[in-house]
C-alpha cells in the first residue's frame, strides 16, 4: 500500500518538477549544459505521466460497514 | 360501605377501560421535555395550549423515526394509552412518529442551523482546503444510488489514477443519520484517504432528512479529512452542507471539485513539451549567437595576429642562423683543404718514393728494433711492391 502511494506520488512531484523545469527553461537564467540536462529530464518526465495517465484504470475498493454498538 | 373497591381494583377497572377505548389513537402536539435516555428510549410530552399528555417511546420503535425530534416541535403520533398502576398515571405508548407538516422540518431545519451556527460548527476558519491530487477518495453513500454510480463515472473520466473508497450507508429513512456519521468516523481512521464526499441524489425535505441531523454535522465538524457535502440538487441545501468544507450542489459536481481534470493535465503536459522544446531551441540559439560573435571580435582574432608576428620573427631568425652556418662551414671547409694538403705532403708513398722502405711482421709495422723477431717472416714494403724475407 505504501508502495502504491509513493508511486501515486510522484505523479502530483512529476507535474510539480514539470512546472518548475518549463519556469526555469524559460526564465533564461540556467547556463547551456544544464538548460539541456532540465530539458532531457523534462521530456521523460512528460512521456512518463502521460503514460500513467493514460494507462490508469479507476480503483473501486468497498468498506464493510461497521454496525454500531 | 359494601361494594367499596380497593385502588388496585379501580386502577384495573380504569386500565382496562381507558386500553380498551384509546388502543389506537391519532394525535397531533408540540413535543417538550424530549428525552433520549441512554436505554434508546425516548421520553416527553405532547401539549397544546390547555393541556399535556406524557409520552414513551421505546428503542425498538423510534429507531423507525427518521428525524430526531426536537422541542417545539409539532408532531402527529400514532400509538395507544397505557396506564401506570403504582404510579397510578397514563401515557401514549408511541409507535410512530412524523412531522405535522413539512413546515415543522424546515422550522426545526432552521433552528438547528441557527444553533450549531451558534456553537461555530460553520465557521469559515474551521475549512479545509481541497487537496487538488487526491490519490484516495472517501465516499458515504448508498452503493446502489444513481449518485454513487454519477461519482464513478466522474472520477474515471476525470482522474482515474484516483482511488475510490466507498462505505456504503443508508441515506434515508430510519437509521440513515447514524450511519453517514460512522462513515466519516471509519474513513478517519483510515490512514491515507485525502478527501471525503458525503451525499445522495435528490429527494423531498423528508428524504434528504438524514443530512439535517446534528449526528451527521458534529461528524463532518469533527472529520480530519476535508469533506465535500453533496446532497440533492442545487436548490437544496442542507445542514451539512454547512458544517463540511465545501459544498457542492451534486454529487457529480462533488467529484469534479474533487478530482483534477485529466485532459488539462494532457494540455499541460504537451504545453511543457512544445515550450520547453522552443525555449530549449532558443536558449541554444543565443549561445550560437554569442559563439559567433566571440568569434568574430578583435579580443578573439588577436592571438593570430601574435602568432603571424612571432613567426615572422621565427623565419628571421632561421635565416639568420642559416647565414652563420654557412659562413662557419665555409670556413671549416677552406681549413679542411689546408689540413688535406698538409697530410698529403706527409703521405708514406711519398716517402718510399725517397728510398726508405717498411718492415713488418703479421701484420704490424716494426718501428723499432727491439720489436723484431728473427724467427719470424717480415715483409719489407717498397715503393714499388713488397718481398717477403725470413732470415
Amino acid at each position: 500500500m505504501t508502495n502504491m502511494k509513493k508511486q501515486k506520488d510522484t505523479f502530483e512531484e512529476s507535474l510539480k518538477r514539470l512546472q518548475e523545469i518549463s519556469d526555469l527553461l524559460e526564465s533564461g537564467t540556467v547556463g547551456l549544459e544544464d538548460s539541456v540536462t532540465l530539458y532531457e529530464e523534462g521530456i521523460v518526465l512528460s512521456k512518463k505521466c502521460f503514460k500513467q495517465l493514460q494507462d490508469a484504470e479507476l480503483k473501486i475498493t468497498e468498506l464493510k460497514k461497521q454496525l454500531e454498538q | 360501605m359494601k361494594n367499596a373497591l380497593t385502588v388496585s381494583e379501580l386502577t384495573r377497572e380504569i386500565k382496562k377501560t381507558l386500553e380498551d377505548r384509546f388502543d389506537s389513537v391519532v394525535v397531533v402536539g408540540e413535543i417538550s421535555n424530549f428525552k433520549a435516555h441512554v436505554s434508546g428510549h425516548w421520553y416527553f410530552t405532547l401539549k397544546d395550549t390547555d393541556a399535556q399528555i406524557s409520552c414513551t417511546m421505546w428503542r425498538g420503535k423510534n429507531s423507525y423515526v427518521f428525524f430526531t425530534p426536537q422541542d417545539g416541535m409539532k408532531i402527529t403520533i400514532t400509538g395507544k394509552i397505557t396506564v401506570y398502576p403504582p404510579r397510578g398515571n397514563y401515557q401514549i405508548d408511541v409507535n410512530s412518529m412524523s412531522p405535522a407538516g413539512e413546515g415543522e422540518l424546515q422550522a426545526a431545519f432552521e433552528k438547528l442551523k441557527k444553533r450549531l451556527s451558534d456553537e461555530g460548527l460553520f465557521d469559515a476558519e474551521f475549512k479545509k482546503n481541497i487537496p487538488s491530487f487526491p490519490q484516495k477518495i472517501g465516499i458515504v453513500t448508498a452503493s446502489d444510488g444513481a449518485a454513487f454510480r454519477d461519482m464513478i463515472s466522474v472520477a474515471s473520466r476525470r482522474y482515474p489514477l484516483a482511488e475510490i473508497v466507498l462505505y456504503p450507508s443508508k441515506v434515508q429513512g430510519e437509521g440513515a443519520a447514524a450511519e453517514i456519521a460512522a462513515g466519516i468516523k471509519t474513513l478517519n481512521q483510515l490512514p491515507d484517504i485525502d478527501v471525503i464526499i458525503i451525499g445522495r441524489g435528490g429527494g423531498s425535505l423528508e428524504d434528504l432528512w438524514a443530512f439535517n441531523e446534528e449526528i451527521v454535522a458534529i461528524a463532518v465538524f469533527n472529520s480530519k479529512i476535508p469533506v465535500i457535502s453533496a446532497v440533492g440538487h442545487e436548490i437544496d441545501f442542507t445542514i451539512s452542507d454547512f458544517a463540511a468544507d465545501l459544498r457542492a450542489p451534486t454529487p457529480s459536481a462533488a467529484m469534479e471539485l474533487a478530482t483534477p481534470d485529466k485532459d488539462k493535465i494532457f494540455a499541460f503536459i504537451n504545453e511543457f513539451s512544445y515550450n520547453s522544446t522552443a525555449n530549449i531551441c532558443d536558449i541554444a540559439g543565443n549561445y550560437k549567437d554569442t559563439l559567433k560573435r566571440i568569434n568574430n571580435s578583435y579580443g578573439f582574432r588577436s592571438p593570430f595576429d601574435l602568432i603571424r608576428n612571432k613567426t615572422q620573427f621565427l623565419d628571421n631568425l632561421i635565416f639568420r642562423i642559416q647565414s652563420s652556418t654557412d659562413i662557419f662551414f665555409s670556413e671549416k671547409n677552406n681549413s679542411l683543404k689546408l689540413l688535406t694538403k698538409i697530410i698529403e705532403n706527409n703521405d708514406i708513398s711519398t716517402q718510399l718514393k725517397k728510398g726508405f722502405a717498411l718492415v713488418s711482421q703479421n701484420g704490424k709495422i716494426i718501428t723499432r728494433s727491439l720489436n723484431y723477431d728473427k724467427g719470424t717472416e717480415s715483409t719489407i714494403r717498397f715503393f714499388d711492391g713488397e718481398i717477403k724475407i725470413k732470415l
